[in-house]
């Protein structure tokens, strides 16, 4: 039996005459993330996309799972293909919903019939496919307003689908059309959702991290790396660039005062990724930053950051509690890695009492003292780049 | 060059040891129980481990038992015993400076209804046979004692706490983790008085993934797996002949003393040069087991200085087993303040280590103090 899967277009249907770049990105992500599964024709048509396997060997089970990943898809099918004849949706529709039909103890049938050329109507279809159900599965009822299974049948213009209930989408809008943002990823809990929040609303990300071996190890680097693959499953491939920040942290230690560490800290990281940010065609930073969560995020020490950099900055995490984003992290997988417990370049250096009301004045002064910029400088020229693609996870 | 000083985590694999696995995958591969040939030559290269690592303990053949590694033999020797003794009473003594295989299983133990005594280290690091002694009672079924620690090197007095325990009370089960004495140190069961010791073959350049548990004639222990009749019955599972074979050949390299001579000459030389470091303190005590040298460097992070060193190749292991910020339990109950034990580092030797490796760990701490921010 031939199968397809039937994708539903989300919120893109509402950009009037964007839709079509939309679409198109759309598209080219699906292609992206089936690659490698085999070959796929995807065309859209009546705010559907269709995803056609184009060999049987294809691994489908996998495929719906990377779909399910997808930005701008609000649910999908998948769904058994039939010719276009009464007789052709008769003989399959029991056949392919089998299994849930003998588990069911109620079901209805939905018939879509968008093309009108299709002899029967669509409450003649519903009638035929469940007189044929009820036949072949004679413990089932019929219940129209509370059933346990919808068996769908939509009829379209290339072909007829049958399909049981459709899986909800990953919801927002394709990644690529909203532009390019840089996030400031740690390693933690917050950032990695901080990257997906964004990726989301269409965000195509390029990563910035901050090393300081031997403060630092290798294996936190690593695991930033492992965290991103986990996180590409949504956002696509993406560009890690590792900043070496070894001599900047040790100069702030040596020459700012203590409860300063950290929030001078943040301030260099937000002036060298708005650097980064620029050289990648970037518009805007994301932290994974939620108000009052640590010193460093009080609204004072925020603005404090938040002062170091023009770029706009998106703080997705900003209203949520910690509960609230770790949901998010067992949800795209991130959670496990992000607590594993190596230092990160975040937690080397913590003063014991961090100013939680830095006045702004004062921080500058403080910065402004030892010099960075040549360091800064230094860091810059000395990124590294590391391609991340979610197929190595 | 690599200079590989943290032995006491794991050990590289002998040439002959390596060899022999080779051999016993490619070309010896029967399974030993099977009936034709093929499994009867297999089986006399089981045979052959097992003796050579009956006769280094001074045990017979019947009582070695192999596992998966010194894990397993601590679980196996734990479970085994408490299922084996429940009804004759429900109390454990352990030490509570055990590797974590032993500590983990006590307090899995004390979930099911046991009773777990924890027996403190003196300020030497060592646990004292008194303290074992008046932890004793009727209803104490068994004593778990490591030979030697391995953050520390401190050699235990097991035959002592052994001979006591029993002079008190006879039916009580003795063990002891001998993994880091292994090789290093001659072991004896009969002198030890030990009814359970367990040893891993990783930590004696036998691979990674065997061990054994030697178990006293007449000592019965219920086995945590079940299956077919291998080890008779204690640990079922068609045996890992490469690694077990491996195993036996390793063993037979041991040459104790001339090894234990060489290692307390570098030891030595390593106290020296390490002294002549403005802010390094020696951890371990003279009479530890010179195979392991705990020290604290200056006020530089465990992790940061053996991160500072793996970039010159020096391999150490941070002192203080827990990664994130947790002083080491050995070291605080030695005493150890909070800087000292945040700074600790464990250096272990093995038989291919050599001055040089010791001068480049010397310079490579020497030159980490210079350039580290303190905390």
């Amino acid at each position: 039996m031939k199968e397809i899967l039937l994708l539903k277009d989300g919120e893109i249907v509402l950009k009037g005459l964007n839709r079509r770049s939309f679409e198109d990105v759309l598209k080219k992500n699906l292609k992206n993330t089936l690659r490698s599964l085999g070959r796929f024709e995807i065309t859209s048509a009546q705010s559907t996309i269709y995803v056609k396997p184009l060999s049987d060997d294809i691994d489908l089970d996998e495929a719906c799972d990377r779909v399910s990943k997808v930005f701008g898809i609000v649910a999908f099918s998948r769904a058994a293909v039939c010719e276009k004849t009464i007789d052709d949706i008769l003989s399959t529709a029991p056949e392919y919903l089998a299994k849930e039909l003998s588990f069911a103890k109620t079901f209805k049938v939905e018939a879509k019939r968008s093309d009108k050329k299709f002899p029967l109507k669509s409450p003649e279809i519903c009638r035929e496919v469940g007189g044929e159900i009820l036949s072949k599965f004679p413990h089932l009822r019929v219940d129209v307003h509370n059933p346990e299974l919808i068996v769908n049948v939509e009829v379209r213009d290339f072909g007829a689908y049958i399909h049981g209930e459709p899986r909800k989408g990953a919801g927002g809008i394709p990644v690529g059309t909203g532009g390019k943002a840089a996030i400031l990823i740690s390693g933690g809990i917050d950032s990695p959702v901080a990257a997906y929040m964004m990726a989301k609303r269409g965000i195509q990300l390029t990563a910035v991290h901050f090393a300081s071996p031997p403060y630092t190890s290798r294996r936190a680097e690593d695991k930033v790396v492992r965290l991103l693959r986990k996180v590409s499953k949504y956002a696509g491939p993406m560009k890690m660039y590792t900043v070496p920040f070894t001599k900047i942290q040790e100069k702030i230690k040596d020459e700012c005062p203590e409860e300063l560490f950290t929030i001078i800290m943040r301030r260099l990281m937000m002036q060298i990724s708005s650097n980064v940010a620029q050289q990648n065609e970037c518009f805007a930073l994301i932290t994974g930053e939620s108000l009052g969560q640590v010193a460093s995020q009080t609204i004072g020490a925020l603005a404090c950051t938040d002062d170091a950099s023009d770029m706009l900055v998106f703080r997705p995490l900003i209203g949520m509690d910690k509960q609230e984003i770790i949901d998010i992290s067992y949800k795209i997988d991130t959670y496990d890695i992000s607590i594993e417990p190596y230092e990160d370049c975040c937690t080397v250096f913590t003063p014991k009492h961090p100013r939680t009301r830095p006045v702004l004045k004062y921080v500058i002064e403080a910065q402004e003292k030892p010099g960075f910029e040549p360091l800064i400088e230094e860091a810059l020229a000395n990124l590294k780049l590391t391609y991340i693609s979610a197929e190595d996870d | 060059m690599e200079h590989y000083l943290d032995n006491s985590a794991t050990t590289a694999v002998s040439q002959c040891a390596a060899q022999k696995a080779l051999e016993i995958m490619t070309k010896n591969y029967g399974n030993p129980s099977s009936l034709h040939l093929k499994g009867l030559c297999a089986e006399q290269e089981l045979v052959t481990a097992r003796k050579t690592i009956a006769k280094s303990l001074g045990a017979s053949n019947e009582e070695i038992f192999f596992t998966s590694g010194g894990t397993e033999a601590n679980n196996t020797a734990l479970f085994g015993t408490a299922q084996a003794k429940k009804r004759r009473g429900n109390k454990i003594i352990v030490s509570s400076i055990e590797h974590s295989s032993v500590i983990e299983a006590a307090k899995k133990l004390e979930t099911d209804g046991f009773e777990v005594v924890y027996i403190e280290p003196d300020r030497d690091g060592i646990i004292r046979t008194e303290d074992v002694l008046s932890a004793v009672d009727d209803s104490t079924i068994m004593v778990s004692v490591m030979t030697v620690n391995n953050e520390t090197g401190a050699i235990m007095p097991v035959a002592d706490i052994f001979s006591a325990v029993k002079a008190k009370n006879n039916d009580i089960i003795c063990h002891t983790d001998a993994v880091q004495a292994f090789g290093k140190i001659s072991l004896n069961v009969r002198r030890l008085n030990a009814d359970l010791l367990s040893v891993s073959g990783h930590k004696v350049h036998a691979p990674k993934g065997c061990g054994a548990l030697y178990i006293k004639k007449g000592i019965r222990i219920v086995p945590l797996h079940y299956g077919g009749e291998q080890e008779s019955k204690i640990r079922p599972g068609t045996e890992a002949l490469p690694l077990i074979a491996a195993f036996g050949t390793a063993v037979g390299e041991f040459k104790i003393d001339e090894n234990y001579g060489k290692i307390l000459q570098l030891n030595g030389y390593a106290r020296e040069q390490l002294a002549k470091i403005d802010g390094i303190v020696i951890n371990s005590t003279p009479n530890a087991l010179p195979y392991v040298l705990n020290i604290s460097a200056g006020r530089v992070r465990s992790e940061t200085m053996l991160h500072f060193l793996e970039e010159l190749e020096v391999f150490i292991s941070s002192g203080s087993a827990c990664a994130k910020g947790k002083p080491s339990h050995v070291l605080s109950a030695m005493g150890l303040d909070k800087n000292r034990a945040d700074s600790a580092l464990r250096i272990s030797f093995s038989k291919y280590n050599t001055i040089d490796d010791v001068d480049a760990l010397c310079a490579g701490i020497e030159a980490g103090l210079k350039t580290l921010a303190h905390r």
